[in-house]
């Protein structure tokens, strides 16, 4: 392999013991060309880096992605609105349920209708659940990725319980589909709230520990400072949104800015960064699994008993109990079954914040009971773009921690 | 989104405006393909608009809809302004003849992306774009499948599917299909 950087340094030859007996510089040196990917042990997700190197410098790259597209947009055409929410599932399966929420907060939109406060509430609840796996995933990938097996597992663990409590609700770990065009598909079981007890310190406990080992550790710390760059104007002129964004030092934060659901009820703070690098991020990521705790506790304070759907048999089903005793709502189930809900002629764009940003769906309908047109702004798209951005002119081994704190998901990505 | 900045941007560019709607409070502006690089230029750097954000870039292929009368296609973008808080939608109808549309990847670094994607999807041409590639699908692919007349199931494999034919059949055609 050539090296174009070492051989151009003149000042070599004037070293004692080394004479070159020919000028160097006029040597002819290229790119080394590496394809990292698309299925790589180091990147979680499909994407191909074609990459020239000098040396071990990254000169140039070029990033290939689109190895998961299902055509999920076209695929989303097919279908009536209730039956594109198990597609969201997977989208972002780090986080299904922001997913979810983002989908029918911009169908509601589109259909210019408020759930009860209590299904809001519920919908907070669970955004807040997956935004915390979600974020352990992150920290955890990015430890691994860097050698540290032990915060993975403990990362994993928290995340775990999580997983459990999500599943106690949904019914399923990763595949929730939870949420309904008009409320949520049932409310949280008695025990929900001790379940929720017993795994809070725990996971405090894990998060110390994965603190003590990560935040202060020497390697973790160097391979992290400065790597992956990105100055503020840049993240802004790529569209970055979520942490990263948050890592330059812009407070841009869906739920604070333009608050949805009820979360300009809760008391809770925007972390910001200010290096834009990957220990920014990183750190961003611990403080919002704390945020979101404390939201959790505050939505259990605030939540009160109600309804966790809207009372309109033309966007949700009709109780079982109706639809077997009663022609109406026996009509109201099979027209919404087999045609849909009826959606307004019409255009939204709705955005939530996701566990990696600004989660757009751009919603068109033709007033009948399907989908004209469904867009998702996926907010990886948008990171990796800016990927560029981040790691030529660095070290190739500094791709893959990069790589991870953008969190790219493949499913959210390529869709 | 802001009432106001759809105001300014009609004062300033009324020949170009076609129309305006704001459906459930999302501002919107129709525009004329010509005019999008200044208006978008006007939106970015006035400090009263101040939109430093380009969200997203997509479009849609009105062909199916109903009692829809008009330019086939419609290329949509979103703008956020994150000092002023306020978002506007931009709308560029596309006869289907000539599809193409100025670039706006020398104002937004993220808009070469999704504008790569639109070509991929739609087929729809950016001028002065430094790389016009497709994104999701593979150079090979023919077609843009969110086109409407794009069948819902066609399948365009890369490698042959592995079906083995009867010794009496012809291999499949490797076309799209509406299965």
């Amino acid at each position: 392999m050539s090296n174009a950087l070492l051989l151009n340094d003149k000042s070599r030859g004037s070293k004692p013991g080394y004479a070159p007996s020919v000028d160097e510089s006029d040597l002819h040196t290229e790119h080394m060309v590496l394809n990292m990917g698309p299925s790589h042990p180091a990147t979680h997700g499909t994407t191909k880096f074609i990459l020239k190197l000098e040396g071990e410098t990254v000169a140039d790259v070029d990033i290939h992605i689109g190895y998961l597209h299902r055509g999920f947009e076209k695929m989303c055409e097919s279908g009536t609105w209730a039956q594109v929410l198990p597609y969201t599932d997977r989208l972002n399966y780090s986080s299904p349920l922001c997913n979810n929420v983002g989908y029918v907060l911009a169908v509601e939109k589109l259909l210019g209708i408020e759930v009860p406060d209590r299904a809001k509430y519920i919908r907070a609840l669970v955004c807040e659940m997956s935004r915390i796996t979600d974020h352990f995933t992150a920290i955890g990938a990015g430890a691994l990725e860097l050698g540290g097996y032990t915060p993975f597992l403990y990362g994993v663990q928290a995340r775990e319980m999580f997983y459990e409590l999500v599943e106690e609700l949904t019914g399923a770990r990763l595949t929730t589909a939870f949420t309904r065009i008009g409320g949520v598909k049932h409310d949280l079981t008695s025990d929900f709230w001790e379940h929720v007890d017993a795994v809070l310190p725990e996971v405090e406990r894990l998060m110390i520990d994965v603190d003590k080992l990560l935040t202060n550790n020497r390697i973790f710390y160097d391979r992290m400072v400065d790597v992956g760059t990105i100055s503020q104007d840049d993240a802004i002129s790529y569209g970055f949104t979520g942490i990263c964004l948050r890592s330059t030092g812009v407070g841009y934060d869906v739920r604070k800015d333009y608050p949805y659901l009820i979360y300009d009820r809760l008391d809770f703070d925007v972390p910001v960064g200010h290096r834009g690098d990957n220990y920014d991020r990183y750190l961003c990521r611990v403080e919002e699994i704390r945020q979101s705790i404390r939201m959790m506790k505050q939505i259990r304070e605030q939540m009160e008993p109600g309804p966790i759907a809207v009372d309109d048999w033309g966007v949700v089903l009709p109780p079982k109990d109706a639809v077997y005793n009663s022609i109406e709502a026996m009509i109201a189930h099979f027209k919404l079954i087999m045609e849909g809900v009826k959606v307004p002629r019409g255009e939204v764009y709705s955005y939530t914040e996701a566990g990696n940003g600004e989660l757009g769906f751009y919603l068109v309908s033709d007033g009948s009971g399907r989908p004209y047109r469904l867009r998702i702004r996926p907010p990886c798209f948008a990171l990796m773009s800016g990927l560029k951005k981040m790691i030529v002119g660095k070290l190739l081994a500094d791709i893959v921690p990069t790589y991870d704190t953008i969190n790219m998901i493949g499913g959210e990505n390529d869709r | 989104m802001s009432q106001q900045v759809l105001d300014q941007i009609v004062k300033r560019f009324s020949d170009s405006v076609l129309s305006t709607h704001a459906h459930r409070g999302d501002e919107t502006v129709v525009l004329h393909r010509n005019a999008l690089v200044a208006v978008v230029q006007f939106l970015r750097d006035d400090p009263q608009m101040a939109f430093n954000f380009c969200v997203d870039i997509t479009a849609v292929d009105l062909s199916a809809m109903p009692d829809y009368v008009g330019p086939r296609f419609e290329v949509v973008y979103h703008f956020h302004s994150l000092s002023h808080k306020h978002r506007i939608r931009l709308k560029v109808p596309l006869e289907e003849a000539d599809l193409e549309l100025d670039s706006l990847s020398h104002l937004y670094g993220g808009a070469n992306w999704f504008e790569r994607e639109v070509w991929d999807m739609f087929g729809v041409r950016f001028r002065n774009s430094p790389d016009h590639r497709r994104i999701l699908l593979y150079e090979e692919f023919v077609g843009h499948p969110l086109r409407k007349d794009y069948p819902q199931r066609g399948y365009q494999p890369l490698i042959d599917m592995p079906t083995l034919p009867r010794p009496d059949e012809e291999l499949p055609p490797l076309a799209s299909e509406d299965l």
